[in-house]
């Protein structure tokens, strides 16, 4: 009787906290499927193929997720909403968590209700122009009109980097990316700016990609990363370590093909990062094993990386001497330890 | 001793008065009244505290306080300064002198281009007729967005580049960077200039109200249309000329990217101008249409048994009557041109909506007092733009003794 009453007690308490800032973990297991926003579809990092399936790093973050809950990388509902709505949409718990290269800013985190959960790509704002312009610096750009997407921070680092120089520009916005390309393809500006990873995401899709050409400056830091709304912790908690498990896998050598044989590795970080030792999964509410069915379906940070972005595919992004290599190799990519 | 009567009611008495108040008709409806707006009060309270508790819930920034705040982007074509360090408030003025520019431009282009369709409709050349027919027919029927949408991807985004710019006259440039135009400098001498150019217009004014005024009275008849329209025009040239060429131009010219100096406005206003206006063109030349063929046949006739000269049939007669029936549906139309210029967001022109509930939203997060303030503006736009029309409506309508 007591017990019961306890129980009941311990009912109202939580009934009487508002359902939407808690239990996203429980939500998402209940609907049997998590809602992962992404972008207007941008190759890399989330492309849409013609048969309707996202891929990317991005999209490869959301995978991770799902595969830590439900062991399986595909119950995941992909929603595509412009940049200028992407916070709203969350906030409303349309999505449970953004992963779609957002920039960790302080008035984000502070002042929208946001949370960030890990960086998972190191990224700068740079200038994209015709090669036939002869233009080689961003410097060179004073009086020149600009495609900029609006609602982000690369509007906001446009704006300081000419005011910081001095220089003068016009800048023409749009919150839909693929209208803006198309402005800046037909010549309707002169340059296009955006982070680096996007500018060659974009470009590698362009009808005569040798075309257009990078300016060398980065005018800003861009620190992106998936999003989860503010208040309820232990979902924030579940989506940063997943992500932290994927770059202490590649720290361990561990991948998506010897995954399974390292289950009974005898080296303690492998055992606690695999769920063989330690209680992290549990204590996350998740499976202990949840990082070799993450692993398994998506590899390691290297093998998205590499998979989606790397040397070797169309964007073509060199991994190697960039802040996104390996803290080991020089980069900045340094997750906490699981322990 | 005199029994006086009971300065107390008595309990019966004090209900039989509560219950006929209550029957009272006046009394009741004032009752209904307050409570009436004691309930939308406390809704409105209680929508305010839901919304502010909700936000709180969700960790999120409320109220009015980031106004003050810099805003920190560029906007692309600006009415009033700007500059990206300036704060939201200002972000707001420059969205509303926008969208303002847009709604003026696009009612008088339409309103002049609606009724020169709306004549052709009715005009006895069957080619005049059908070309007008077949151009309300197909603009009217297609949806606005991809219209506007088609003018910019269409036109407006694939015209040369700035080095190889259509010039159009001396001084009137086209390229896909926008329309370039001089723009009129003060020298000196400009302000008697504009004091000669006033007073042109303003004895224009007087003689053409003279004019009507002495028609009605004693029925003889002043051109004062052609008379005021010479004054305006060789009144100023004469002042020109004489003062010294007090203003001159500021010319665009072709520098580094793109040309610096005169007027100008880009490729997205160009469409957007040319998208509204021809759109709602077709809505006035229907109506201008149905207006001038209310007029019943006998009014034709009347006019001509009295010899009236056809110019003078078509504006004593035939107009008067006509726009009692253009005037109420013209008001709409007007009011549609002011809401739907925030389709302007499709092609990024920076109207209120696209710099103020996208872009400023966006980067604020302040989703709430920022919507409320574009609805306020569109609302205080609507109402004022019908207080006007219904004013000169009441004047156009027949004056029953």
């Amino acid at each position: 009787m007591k017990k019961t009453l306890f129980t009941c007690g311990i009912l109202a308490a939580f009934a009487a906290t508002p359902a939407v800032a808690q239990e996203t973990l429980q939500t998402v297991r209940d609907r049997g499927i998590l809602n992962c926003q992404v972008g207007l579809p941008t190759p890399g990092f989330y492309q849409l193929a013609d048969d309707g399936m996202w891929s990317g790093m991005d999209v490869d973050m959301c995978r991770a997720v799902s595969a830590a809950i439900f062991g399986d990388p595909d119950q995941v509902e992909y929603q595509s909403v412009t940049s200028a709505v992407r916070f709203t949409s969350l906030a409303n718990a349309e999505s449970d968590m953004l992963s779609r290269t957002t920039t960790w800013t302080a008035v984000r985190d502070t002042q929208l209700g946001l949370d960030f959960t890990a960086i998972n790509f190191y990224d700068g704002q740079g200038f994209m122009v015709p090669a036939d312009t002869g233009i080689t610096s961003a410097l060179e750009l004073d009086g020149a009109t600009i495609c900029v997407l609006t609602g982000t921070t690369t509007e906001l680092n446009l704006a300081d980097y000419f005011r910081a120089n001095g220089m003068s520009f016009t800048p023409v916005t749009n919150e839909n990316v693929n209208v803006l390309v198309e402005t800046y393809l037909g010549g309707g500006c002169d340059a296009y700016t955006n982070d680096k990873s996007g500018l060659a995401a974009r470009r590698s899709a362009f009808p005569d990609p040798s075309a257009h050409v990078f300016l060398p400056e980065t005018v800003s830091k861009e620190p992106l990363g998936p999003v989860v709304r503010q208040g309820d912790d232990a979902w924030a908690n579940l989506v940063r370590w997943t992500i932290y498990g994927l770059m202490n896998a590649e720290e361990l050598g561990v991948t998506s093909e010897n995954v399974q044989e390292m289950t009974g590795s005898a080296d303690p970080n492998i055992a606690r990062l695999l769920g063989s030792e330690g209680n992290i999964g549990e204590e996350l509410g998740v499976s202990p094993t949840f990082m070799v069915d993450a692993i398994a379906a998506v590899g390691n940070y290297g093998e998205i990386y590499e998979r989606h972005v790397g040397a070797d595919t169309a964007i073509g992004i060199p991994r190697e001497g960039t802040l996104n290599a390996l803290w080991t190799e020089g980069g900045l990519i340094y997750a906490p330890p699981f322990r | 001793m005199t029994v006086l009567p009971d300065a107390t009611p008595s309990p019966e008495g004090r209900r039989g008065r509560i219950s006929r108040a209550l029957n009272d008709a006046r009394i009741r409806s004032v009752l209904i009244q307050v409570l009436t707006l004691l309930a939308v009060f406390a809704a409105a309270i209680w929508i305010v505290n839901n919304t502010v508790a909700n936000l709180n819930a969700r960790n999120m920034s409320a109220g009015f306080d980031f106004l003050d705040v810099s805003a920190g982007f560029g906007i692309g074509f600006t009415l009033i300064p700007y500059q990206e360090g300036d704060s939201y408030l200002r972000v707001f003025a420059v969205g509303i002198m926008n969208t303002l520019l847009v709604a003026v431009v696009a009612i008088v282009l339409a309103t002049i281009f609606g009724v020169f369709v709306g004549l052709a409709r009715l005009s006895n050349n069957w080619i005049i007729g059908a070309v007008a027919r077949s151009y309300v027919e197909v603009i009217r029927n297609t949806p606005l967005l991809l219209q506007i949408i088609a003018w910019y991807f269409g036109v407006f985004n694939l015209l040369p580049r700035p080095r190889d710019s259509i010039e159009l006259a001396n001084g009137f440039v086209l390229n896909n960077r926008g329309f370039y135009l001089p723009a009129p400098v003060a020298e000196a001498g400009f302000s008697l200039f504009a004091a000669v150019v006033l007073g042109a217009i303003v004895f224009a004014i007087g003689l053409y109200v003279w004019a009507q005024r002495r028609l009605e009275r004693t029925g003889q008849a002043f051109p004062a249309i052609l008379t005021g329209v010479a004054i305006v025009v060789f009144v100023p040239l004469l002042a020109y000329v004489v003062l010294g060429r007090p203003v001159s131009w500021d010319m665009p010219v072709l520098q580094g990217f793109n040309f610096t100096g005169g007027l100008s406005v880009p490729p997205s206003f160009c469409a957007l101008i040319v998208a509204l206006s021809a759109y709602t063109s077709c809505f006035i030349a229907e109506i201008i249409r149905s207006g001038i063929q209310s007029v019943s046949k006998g009014q034709l006739e009347a006019a001509g048994a009295l010899n009236l000269p056809s110019n003078w049939t078509l504006r004593r007669v035939v107009m008067p009557q006509a726009m009692r029936v253009i005037i109420p549906p013209l008001i709409s139309q007007y009011l549609n041109v002011t809401k739907n210029s925030s389709l302007a967001i499709a092609i990024g022109f920076p109207d209120l909506v696209s710099v103020w509930m996208n872009t400023s939203l966006n980067q604020s997060g302040r989703a709430i007092p920022i919507v409320a303030m574009t609805m306020a503006f569109y609302c205080a736009v609507s109402l004022s733009v019908s207080a006007v029309m219904n004013v000169y409506n009441k004047r156009v309508q027949l004056q029953e003794r």
